[in-house]
């Protein structure tokens, strides 16, 4: 076992856990924070994707032992109590999800960009969203949202 | 993913003191390929020494001559560096076309360089623009390193440390994306380098290689008609359920022509 700590959505979070636990099995089978989804498990489809000190990645590709001591933002850490998000406010506005399974990690994603590039053109967002799959939408709507939520979020 | 014991070390000396004392041990550094590995139980290292603490393998300098970048450094701080798109746009580039962008978030250029995957795309950049790759126990030049498929000639425990890349007079990579996966089918790392034109190939056969076919008739003139007629022999290609060995090597000749445009 080994220890793993870290700050999950602002909480000091502190577990004895195997060292092949992955970032994502810390976050729901330890938090029980499963806003997470783990879809593929093989690092491609995007549905696991959390921020590590501030960086999008897949937690299903990282070990819990590789983020110790980092600032961890799940989707469950977005909203500001009742009052969702810009880019959760965005994504409900434009319909950009039907099954919803893909959310979670296509939000994290987004906000991630927009930090990054605060006014994107659908080219750069379908480019930077090539790492999330969504099997509904057929991205269109999620591409609206984002642009929106970009607009939002300044 | 079978259980193995976890290390972090904060130094090189540290990091290759603990894969001498381990069973089996192995170096992760952002884990993009190994851990999808262990996690189908391809590979069960005793231990895993987490190369990520290590502050000596972080960082890019550039200087008069030369970009030079850490081990450790992710492919999203290449790609989105001013420093390195001013030196050498096309390897800023490159590192912005790797994967996606979590694993631009997570993978680093010595990973990838250290695991040689014949589809990844810095192999390309280090080949074509002539760079040297630093070890914690020697310098390699670009053209001794490759060996073949996920095969170097880094030794048991050698930790690459950083990649210096000689800035190019110009230079310019395209990439055939594999529609599903995105990993490279055929890409060309096409430079003027002050030892010449160099083409690497990438994605298309088992190793990165060079086409000298190429660097010669671009010597005599740079330009995308140089390489007309050029042809490549499908024998050296891969051949499996993405593409046919006469299909990449037909793609060869129509990236690489892309390549000496986007250079220039």
């Amino acid at each position: 076992m080994t220890q793993v700590s870290m700050t999950v959505n602002g909480k000091t979070v502190s577990r004895d856990v195997e060292p092949r636990t992955l970032l994502v099995q810390f976050l729901r089978e330890h938090l029980g924070l499963t806003g997470t989804h783990v879809g593929c498990d093989t690092s491609q489809c995007g549905a696991c994707v959390v921020h590590v000190d501030g960086r999008s990645v897949k937690s299903c590709t990282i070990l819990a032992a590789m983020a110790n001591g980092s600032q961890v933002t799940t989707i469950e850490g977005l909203a500001n109590g009742d009052t969702l998000h810009p880019m959760q406010e965005a994504f409900r506005d434009n319909h950009a999800l039907q099954c919803g399974f893909c959310t979670p990690g296509m939000i994290m994603s987004a906000v991630d960009l927009v930090n990054r590039n605060p006014n994107p053109s659908e080219e750069t967002i379908r480019h930077e969203l090539e790492g999330n799959i969504c099997r509904c939408t057929g991205y269109h709507n999620i591409v609206k949202a984002v642009q929106a939520g970009a607009q939002a979020m300044k | 993913m079978y259980e193995f014991n976890y290390h972090r070390p904060t130094s090189l000396a540290e990091a290759s003191k603990l894969l001498a004392g381990a069973a089996d041990g192995k170096f992760v550094a952002g884990g993009q390929t190994l851990l999808p590995t262990l996690k189908q139980r391809l590979a069960a290292p005793s231990d895993l020494i987490d190369l990520g603490g290590i502050a000596e393998l972080q960082g890019i300098k550039v200087d008069g001559g030369s970009v030079s970048i850490g081990a450790g450094t992710r492919h999203g701080v290449v790609a989105k560096s001013a420093e390195v798109a001013k030196a050498i746009p096309a390897l800023a580039k490159l590192a912005g076309g790797i994967g996606d962008a979590q694993v631009r978030n997570m993978g680093t250029i010595g990973g990838s360089l250290a695991n040689n995957d014949p589809a990844a795309d810095y192999p390309a950049a280090v080949l074509g623009l002539n760079a040297t790759i630093h070890t914690n126990k020697r310098t390699i030049a670009a053209d001794d390193y490759f060996k073949g498929m996920f095969e170097t000639a880094l030794e048991d425990g050698e930790i690459i440390v950083k990649v210096t890349f000689p800035i190019p007079k110009r230079a310019g990579y395209v990439k055939f994306p594999n529609p599903a996966s995105r990993y490279v089918m055929v890409g060309a790392m096409v430079a003027e380098t002050a030892s010449g034109i160099r083409v690497a190939i990438n994605g298309a056969a088992p190793c990165v290689f060079r086409h000298k076919e190429m660097e010669a008739a671009l010597a005599k003139s740079f330009s995308a008609d140089a390489l007309k007629g050029i042809k490549t022999d499908p024998k050296t290609m891969n051949n499996d359920i993405h593409a046919s060995a006469e299909y990449r090597a037909h793609l060869v000749g129509v990236i690489a022509k892309r390549a000496v445009l986007a250079a220039g």
